[in-house]
């Protein structure tokens, strides 16, 4: 295996960017021959991922593909490898990406070249984040990834777009220089930013909770984490629906992934002790915004209410260290990003059509679309987490892994799945039954066939996993296993 | 005899500005050919400086020094001017300023700078700091009929001469309690606990700090870079940056390199401030030219910070910086001469409104060093900064870090309501676009250069790590 097959996922879309970023001619064709890049190049590097994870080894804890080169002399190598929980991540970006380009064919009106250009950095980066093995380099395209999407709420976003953007860009830039200085004090304490090397590296405890509470820092703000989620009602709202797509499948993971591969990994000490930290901030968050969801009258805004009380749980079943918990989490994870995406799309599906997201808009509209109900009916109950969906085996198990931790937290956040199902349901029957109340709606026409057939893929998804989630477990059991492992070794 | 042979490039160039002196009165209408002239010059200067690559040597009684800084710095000083010549040629036509003195005060006060770079002495370091401030004041005031840039030159002049009063009553206190006005002397002699001595160092610090533009000592800066002909400030902003840093490695790191502790508060305060002061003034500024003033405020905070740490890494972290803020700051400005609607070169903010739709390509490019100057990564200025946090770091100066960190985020804010303007607001008309090649290479290259630094970073490592002190 010499080819870098890491470097190249990475590349692709960077480089079917740079084609685009040549097309010339008038604005038609650039429109059109972009488009057909746009998605040449990220099939193709979902091929290309798939093709990875069928020559992956699942036997093995060990990072696999590594590609190691001299970057800055002396002081940081450039490093890319993936385990078994980094692969699963870089199949829901490569697959989302498409998906989210085939879905800007109704909602990006203008300035389509940029988009799609925004959009493949944009993944090229996410991509980054998930195969870097130095810290370095991580950080390089974690941050990275905050310009591209805020030009992307910025530029193609609603009324509030700037207030929102930059509330996006500063929040989490703040977040995250505190992680830098961790970074280059880990540097100065250990000698290296190799993560394979710091894997086995005591880092003395005194130092570990300071760096432990940087890293939680960014990666708080990223996920987010009640009380610094604010900002993600607001750049979901305003962005353009592609861009919130992508926002809730796959940036918010890049947070789970960093706790689980640097909180965990690097600082069990400081993990342990920051437990009830975590576990209280999170049942406050799924508790707090599965309420504050079920007051909003914007579906936009109370998807995304709905995914930070998820990442409660994601957040949950990682710090509750169990076999059960962080590997519910990750398929929490893998779901959300599947059924917020689905989710995303479908309010993104009748604002094209009417220009509202408000719910008080609709109503009745099982009658006008009942194809466009169904699909909503789906992810709806896979958000809520009904058994059969992914969303449930997630869930299931993170509450299992956090009940021999704590009952009481277990107790208290199975508390949030019932609120999910009031505020998704509610939700629902407020929007699609009940009478026609507003004649506009009359007009919208139902799913057309391109938006049939994208939602129908993460339908299928959603379902094969919640009753054969059998390849994620294979996938990322061994890896998981190691990372537990390793925690308990080096608490003792 | 031979001594003579190392202060070729000095030779070179004062001669040259005396050949293009004449030139200039005994051809009529010669900017033009003058202009050449003086781009060749750089070239070849720099080609005799780099001559002198492998050289390690103290001439003149110790007076005057040719190290590795030395040449590093003087290579970055010409390129620059070099460079600002290039983008400015436009302005000059079109603003009827091409006259021949220009070029040549510029050329007279890179000879001061690159005497400042080699000194070793204080007074072949003051004759270098007086002969660069007067051709800048010249030049501040070189739109004459022009009542901003008159007062912007007058401004400058007041100040700077109080700054430099300062720096030379510093100067004689530091001679009147070592005995000597050699560097490598004044170090050995240098008795820390006579009050007198801690009284000419602070005197030095501040008079450098004046010309170096660090908190409190600012105040010149926005005013002066308002005022002056935007070629000129270009050109401030720029190269006699890469003087006084020097300058300040030479005082700091040789001469009062035992007293580090007196220094290193001074500098921590001239630091922090210039962040806080840069990050937070700027917000309010509609005006570029004093935005970018305010911004290199806190930037030179940065490339001081590194010489806090009193370390080898921390000097070449600062070196760093300073390369990499330079390239920025020359694109900027690129950016900026590239703001002008027939002969109106626009300096408000917000005739940059919807920029990206009118002329995609200059936005991209401002939008690219934007985001290098606030130090998001992969552009360049994220590296600068990080070499710098590199260095705080490894001595361990964690709340330093933080606030500086912070002070990043701030300003974070007003690079993002620039590129707020040139891509969310509603397009304005259209620029003139009928740019000279220099302007438009220069931009290209600089802007290359801040895409792609990520990439390969370890060229520019690897030079400035051979710049190192005992």
């Amino acid at each position: 295996m010499n080819f870098p097959i890491l470097s190249a996922i990475i590349l692709i879309p960077l480089v079917g960017a740079f084609f685009i970023l040549i097309t010339k001619g008038d604005y038609k064709n650039i429109e059109k021959n972009s488009k057909y890049v746009a998605i040449f190049s990220s099939a193709a590097n979902f091929f290309l991922s798939l093709f990875l994870w069928s020559s992956f080894d699942f036997t093995t804890s060990d990072f696999q593909f590594v590609e190691t080169k001299i970057w800055i002399d002396g002081f940081f190598k450039f490093q890319l490898g993936i385990d078994g929980i980094s692969i699963l991540f870089i199949l829901l970006t490569t697959f989302i990406t498409p998906v989210c380009i085939f879905s800007i064919i109704n909602s990006v009106k203008f300035k389509v070249k940029e988009f799609l250009i925004a959009i493949l950095v944009m993944e090229t980066l996410m991509l980054g984040v998930f195969c870097s093995l130095d810290l370095v380099i991580f950080y390089l395209f974690f941050e990275g990834g905050l310009i591209p999407m805020f030009l992307i709420i910025g530029i193609w976003g609603g009324p509030k777009r700037v207030y929102s953007a930059f509330k996006f860009f500063l929040f989490t830039l703040l977040g995250s220089v505190l992680m830098l200085i961790a970074i280059i004090s880990i540097y100065w304490l250990t000698g290296t930013t190799d993560v394979i090397e710091l894997l086995n590296i005591e880092i003395p405890d005194g130092y570990q909770k300071l760096l432990w509470l940087a890293f939680f820092s960014s990666f708080a703000v990223k996920m987010p984490m009640w009380p610094v989620h604010t900002w993600l009602p607001d750049a979901h709202v305003e962005a353009p629906t592609a861009g919130s797509v992508v926002l809730a499948a796959i940036l918010l993971k890049m947070a789970g992934y960093g706790f689980i591969r640097f909180s965990l990994g690097l600082f069990p000490v400081a993990s342990e002790y920051f437990i009830p930290l975590v576990f209280t901030l999170s049942l406050i968050a799924i508790i707090y915004t599965s309420l504050v969801a079920l007051m909003q009258d914007d579906m936009k805004k109370l998807i995304a209410y709905s995914s930070v009380a998820h990442m409660g749980f994601v957040t949950l079943g990682i710090f509750s260290v169990t076999q059960q918990g962080i590997e519910g989490s990750i398929i929490q994870m893998i779901s959300h990003g599947l059924i917020s995406a689905a989710l995303f799309l479908s309010v993104g599906v009748v604002y094209d059509r009417f220009g509202s997201r408000m719910i008080s808009s609709y109503g009745g509209l099982a009658n006008i679309m009942p194809k466009y109900a169904f699909v909503f009916m789906v992810f709806s109950l896979g958000a809520l987490g009904l058994p059969g969906t992914s969303g449930f085996v997630g869930e299931f198990l993170v509450l299992i892994g956090v009940f021999q931790k704590s009952m009481m937290v277990a107790v208290i956040a199975s508390l949030g799945v019932i609120l999910a199902a009031a505020y998704m349901l509610w939700l629902y029957g407020r929007v699609f039954y009940g009478e026609v109340s507003n004649k506009d709606i009359k007009k919208l026409t139902d799913l057309n066939k391109t938006e049939i057939y994208i939602f129908a893929c993460l339908a299928f998804l959603t379902m094969f996993f919640g009753i054969y989630p059998e390849p994620l477990f294979n996938t990322i059991n061994v890896s998981v296993t190691d990372v537990i492992n390793n925690y308990e070794m080096r608490l003792k | 005899m031979n001594t003579i042979t190392y202060i070729l490039p000095e030779l070179f160039l004062s001669l040259t500005i005396m050949i293009l002196l004449m030139v200039g009165v005994f051809i009529k209408k010669s900017f033009k050919l003058v202009n050449f002239l003086t781009l060749l010059s750089l070239i070849f200067t720099i080609a005799l400086v780099l001559n002198q690559t492998d050289v390690y040597i103290k001439i003149f009684d110790g007076a005057y020094i040719i190290d590795k800084l030395s040449i590093y710095m003087k290579v970055l000083a010409l390129l620059f001017t070099f460079f600002v010549l290039l983008i400015s040629k436009d302005y000059l036509k079109i603003n009827n300023i091409s006259r021949i003195e220009y070029p040549i005060l510029i050329l007279a006060s890179v000879l001061g700078m690159i005497l400042m770079i080699s000194s070793n002495d204080i007074i072949i370091f003051y004759l270098g700091l007086e002969l660069q401030s007067l051709c800048l004041y010249i030049l501040a005031a070189f739109k004459r009929e022009d009542g901003k840039s008159t007062e912007a030159g007058l401004k400058y002049f007041v100040l700077s001469a109080l700054a430099s009063g300062l720096l030379l009553y510093g100067c004689s206190l530091i001679y009147g309690f070592t005995g000597s006005t050699n560097f490598d002397v004044i170090s050995e002699n240098l008795v820390m606990s006579n009050m007198g001595l801690v009284f000419g160092i602070v005197f030095i610090l501040v008079g450098l700090a004046f010309k170096i533009s660090a908190v409190p000592f600012h105040m010149w800066t926005p005013d002066v870079y308002e005022g002056s002909p935007t070629s000129v400030t270009c050109f401030f902003a720029i190269v006699p940056k890469i003087a006084a840093l020097t300058i300040f490695i030479r005082f700091l790191y040789i001469a009062f390199v035992t007293a580090i502790n007196e220094w290193q508060t001074i500098l921590i305060f001239l630091s922090l401030a210039s962040m806080i002061l840069g990050a937070v003034a700027a917000i309010g500024q509609t005006n570029i030219k004093r935005l970018i003033a305010y911004s290199s405020i806190g930037h030179m905070g940065y490339a001081l910070a590194g010489l806090i740490t009193g370390t080898s890494s921390g000097i070449q972290s600062s070196i760093t910086y300073l390369t990499i803020y330079l390239v920025m700051n020359l694109a900027i400005f690129g950016c900026i001469f590239m703001m002008r609607r027939e002969n109106v070169f626009e300096e408000n903010i917000y005739e940059l409104s919807g920029l990206s739709k009118n002329h995609p390509i200059i936005a991209l490019c401002f939008v690219i060093i934007l985001f290098s100057l606030a130090g998001i990564p992969p552009m360049a200025g994220f590296f600068a900064k990080f070499y710098v946090f590199m260095s705080i770091i490894e001595t361990e100066m964690y709340a330093f870090a933080i606030v500086a960190l912070v002070t990043t985020v701030i300003s974070a804010f007003y690079y993002l309501r620039l590129i707020k303007i040139i891509y969310f607001d509603k397009p304005k008309k259209h620029f003139t676009t009928d740019y000279d090649y220099g302007l438009k290479i220069s931009l290209a290259l600089s802007t290359i250069f801040i895409l792609t630094y990520f990439i390969y970073p370890s060229t520019l490592i690897h030079l400035v790590s051979t710049i190192n002190f005992n």
